[in-house]
Order: structure tokens, then sequence, then C-alpha cells
């Protein structure tokens, strides 16, 4: 995913030099290339997320495109504020990538847990939040969120999806990777991955089971989930997150503000937990019951 | 030749304007407002090139008040020097107004960004001084800040950044009075040696008395290739009105009444 997310820098930063990429202090071995080739669109600004994040604010008010790269929780709740007030509100084109999604970084401990960015982003006006579930999804986030004016951010995971998609990316689209009438599930970030595993073992037991990757949580496609809602059995989110405020909360959203009860609905992610559990992002969404057995297990019961 | 008449009689119209908005809003911070006025007054009077009828001319230099509870002191320089009425300096802090109590850019011509939570202008006008160096632009960047705000990490880490990538084309005025909203700064979180530190952080570091207009102008002209200039401008929290003077009460306390008669009195006298 941040290969498709590099790749995708690189060749807009070679036809646009006001395409800035900041960095603090992370991408040991990844930034290599793209900061020979372009400099003075690269800058390593220190371990420093809130000055970086001011920067951003003072490059876009003098036109730059500016992407600001850390890990997780760095990238944007140890710079919220800046995020909020002098990005949000001055409306300027600033792309917070964080790579590490989720549990991306299990066996870093829980500072590394990226388990409630979503929430905390989704609830700032003008912004947009993107967790792809493909490399593919990645890289066409990549190119949509600096393309378009205003704040977004980009959740990377270590987790990817190999699905492929034929659909045209949006922001505030969705794709659509299976269609079943029983439950759809909707998901949002690299455990696609796990979400796709689970579809599969579902429709082995004979249950037919619908699959949306729900990339962009803010805007949402709202269309999407009344469909979900209103011509499936129900709906399943799941999502590498905390619950509350998460993907599942804004899908709850939409059915409410629709007068729709899906017939089914059911939330599946982290509930409400710190991890001090040590493991690898597949061990800990095993431990968590967010992995593909665990999926398969909740919605059978529910059926 | 400076004309230091207009910049002093400008200096005046904002300590009045100020005094008049944070009285007939009932909001306050006026003594960190007259603390800035002389220093507003160089900037808008003498030091930076601006077109009031063309705010967003690109050749401009900017301008960012990080101590945004001043931003009645910023309203009304801009006023008076033509980016919109002086009359709608009246509308301030009321119900319905665009004049927020902290300044704000949103359909004020002149502002450059909104602040009010302390520690953001540095960082934010660092960038923009980045910005115009790769753009090979020749305008400076200024951003004046309080003494307290310094207590907030973020301006330390723009203090590295900036030194660091030889952006000579930003400078700081730091509002040097010495008091915060409860406490002097020292009895509140010590910040001396002041030079010392910005020194030692790799800035061009000018101490000046913030109400003398020459020093102030010689602060802003005394530029050194390749480091940004830091003036600590040592200023009198609530400076022109006697009563107001160091006076910590005047931060939070808004001019009613017989006050504001003797405020405006003395500052017609003045």
């Amino acid at each position: 995913m941040r290969d498709a997310f590099l790749k995708k820098i690189t060749e807009l930063a070679a036809i646009d030099k006001d395409v800035v990429l900041l960095t603090a202090d992370l991408g040991f071995g990844v930034f290599e290339n793209f900061e020979s080739k372009f400099p003075g669109q690269y800058f390593n600004v220190g371990v420093a997320e809130q000055n970086m994040t001011g920067l951003a604010a003072g490059l876009a008010l003098e036109g730059k495109k500016v992407i600001t790269y850390s890990i997780g929780n760095f990238a944007t709740l140890r710079c919220l504020e800046q995020i909020r007030n002098d990005g949000c509100y001055h409306d300027l084109n600033i792309t917070i990538v964080a790579s590490g999604g989720g549990f991306s970084y299990g066996s870093l401990g829980m500072s590394h847990h990226t388990t409630e960015d979503i929430a905390i982003l989704r609830a700032l006006p003008a912004m947009s939040v993107v967790a792809p579930g493909t490399a593919w999804e990645a890289g066409e986030a990549t190119e949509a969120l600096i393309k378009s004016n205003g704040v977004g951010y980009l959740r990377l995971d270590k987790t990817v999806a190999d699905e492929n998609s034929t659909h045209l990316f949006s922001l505030g689209g969705s794709i659509k990777y299976r269609a079943g009438k029983d439950v759809t599930l909707l998901t949002t970030g690299g455990i696609l991955r796990d979400v796709v595993l689970a579809a599969e073992l579902l429709q082995e037991q004979g249950i037919d089971v619908g699959l949306v990757s729900m990339h962009s949580v803010k805007p949402i496609d709202k269309s999407a989930i009344v469909t979900a809602a209103n011509e499936t059995g129900g709906i399943v989110t799941i999502e590498e997150h905390n619950l509350d405020g998460g993907l599942g909360s804004a899908v709850a959203e939409v059915c409410m503000d629709n007068g729709i009860v899906p017939k089914i609905f059911l939330r599946i992610g982290l509930n409400n937990r710190y991890s001090s559990v040590v493991g690898s992002q597949d061990y800990l969404k095993a431990y968590y019951k967010m992995d593909a057995s665990a999926i398969v297990k909740r919605v059978l019961e529910l059926l | 030749m400076t004309n230091f008449e207009n910049i002093k009689q400008l200096a005046l119209k904002i300590r009045k304007n100020a005094v008049s908005m944070t009285s007939t809003g009932g909001s306050s911070h006026i003594g960190s407002i007259l603390s800035i006025a002389d220093i507003l007054a160089v900037l808008y009077g003498s030091v930076m090139s601006y077109k009031a009828d063309e705010p967003k001319w690109q050749g401009r230099d900017r301008f960012i008040l990080s101590k945004g509870h001043a931003g009645a002191g910023v309203y009304a320089a801009l006023a008076e020097s033509g980016f919109f009425s002086v009359d709608k300096l009246k509308t301030h802090y009321k119900d319905g107004s665009d004049l927020s109590g902290h300044v704000s850019h949103k359909g004020i011509p002149g502002v450059e960004f909104s602040t009010g939570s302390l520690g953001h202008g540095l960082p934010v006008a660092t960038g923009m001084a980045l910005a115009a160096k790769i753009n090979e632009d020749e305008h400076m960047v200024y951003v004046l800040m309080s003494d307290g705000e310094c207590d907030e990490g973020s301006n330390w880490e723009a203090a590295l950044f900036a030194p660091h990538h030889k952006l000579d084309n930003l400078v700081i005025i730091i509002d040097r009075n010495k008091l915060q909203s409860i406490h002097s700064t020292e009895d509140t979180l010590g910040l001396e040696p002041f030079v010392d530190k910005w020194q030692a952080f790799g800035w061009n570091v000018i101490d000046v008395d913030g109400h003398d207009l020459a020093q102030l102008i010689k602060a802003c002209d005394s530029k050194v290739e390749g480091k940004p200039l830091c003036i600590i401008a040592n200023t009198i929290k609530g400076k022109g009105v006697s009563f107001m003077e160091n006076q910590v009460l005047w931060h939070y306390r808004s001019p009613q009444g017989e006050e504001f008669e003797a405020a405006m009195k003395e500052l017609d006298n003045a």
C-alpha cells in the first residue's frame, strides 16, 4: 500500500512542482529516491509533528499541495489542533498520510496502534477520511486527495487485499467487490483482506454475501449504505479500529438519518480497548475477534 | 524619511479603537492589545509592503498575529490602514459579526491567518517563509508573538527549523511584557535568559524597547544573511492607559463606565 502511495506521489511531483512532501523523520529507506529527484519538494522536518502540520499550512497558504507523513497517531492525534485550526479552518490543500493503520505495528505496542484515528478525524468539518483496502485503492486515493482542495487523511495499512476493481475511484465513493442478497459486509482499510476471506468462507456455507470497501469514511457513500440496508438481509461492518465513532457508527448514522433499520446490524471492531497484548497484526486481529474466522462465526450467529 | 508622527498617530488610533471595541463588545485582552499597538503601527505604518485595495497582492509582506487574543488591535490597524471601513470595527465581538475576539481571516481583508490557540503562528509563518524561499519570492514574513506563548512547545519546534533552513525572510517580534494571564512570566514558567535561548537556537536576536518607534524600525531592518530574525520587544502591558499599565487584571477585564471614560480621556490627551 505504501509502495502504491510512493509511486503515485513520485508521478505527481514530477509533473507538478507544487507537490511538497514533509516527513517527521519517518520513512527510512522509503523516500531517498523522491528526495534526490525533487529537491525543494521534500523536507524531513525532524521529530516535530506540530511544526510539520503548521509548516504544511504555511506552505499550502502559498499554493503548495502538501503531504505530511508519519506513523498513525503521530501524524494525526499529536497535531490534531493544527489539523483543525491551521488546515481545516483555512481550507488548505494538505494530505495527511499515516502509515500503519490499525494494528499494522502490533508488536510495537499501544503507542503505535492506530485505532481511534478515523473517529477523531471524521469529527472535523472540511475533512476527508480515506482508508484504502487495496494497493490500487491507495494509489487512487493518493491522487484524489492531492488533487482535491481541503484537508484529507490517508490511512495506509500493512495488510492489503489483492482484489481487483474495474470500478472508478472517487472520494466519497465505495467499491463493491461482491454482490449478495443475504447480508452485506461493509469494511474500510486493509482488513478488507480478512473480510474477503470471510466472505468466501460464508459463501461456501451457502450464505450469499455482499462485500463493499468503504474506502471513504468521510464523505461516505450514503447510497451504497442505503442500498445494502434496503436490498440485502442486513449490514455487518468490519473495521480495525475502535467501535466508537468509526465506520460502523458512520453507517448507523446514515441508516438512522434515512429512516432505515436494517434487518440485521452488527459492528465488528475493537471494543473500547487499548491493547497491551503483544502480537503481529494478524495475531491481534484474531485476539480481538476481527479476523476472518471470527467474522464468519459472528455472521453465522446472526443469520 | 520615516514619518514618525504618522506612525505615532496610527498607534494612538489603534489604542483608541481597541479600548472602544473591547468596551462596546464587552470583551477584553485590552492590556495585551495596548502592549503591541506601537509594534502594529510600525509594521503597518512603515515596515511592511502591502496594497490595502489588493489584499492578496503577491508581492505583499505577510503578517501573522500569533497572539490571536489581541485580534482587535489587528482589526483596528487594518481598518485604519484602509483595508476596510473603520465603522465596521463597531461590530467587534457582537452577535452575527465576523470580527471575533481572536483574530479570524474569514471575510476580513488583510488578515492572512486565523489564530487564537497559542503556539500556532510561528510554525505557519515558517512554512510561508519556506514557500517564499522555494519560489524565490522577495517578500518577508512577520509574526508577532506573546512572551507567555513561548511556553508552547510547538514554537520551539519551529525555532529549530527556521535557522536550520536559513530562513532569513522570517521575522518574529516577541511582545515581552513579562505578564501572562495570571502571574508574571517568570513566576509562571521562567523564560530568562530569553535572549540567550533564541541565540542558542541560531536566531539573529535584537533586544529593543517595544514602544520606541525608531528602535523597532531599525530592528526590523537589521537582517543577517542566512539567519531568521527575532526581535524581543520589551513592552508594558496596558501601555498608554496609566491604570492599566503592568496590571495583570487588564488581561481579562473589560473597560466599562468610568474606567472606559478615564481610558479614553487619557488617550485623547496623549
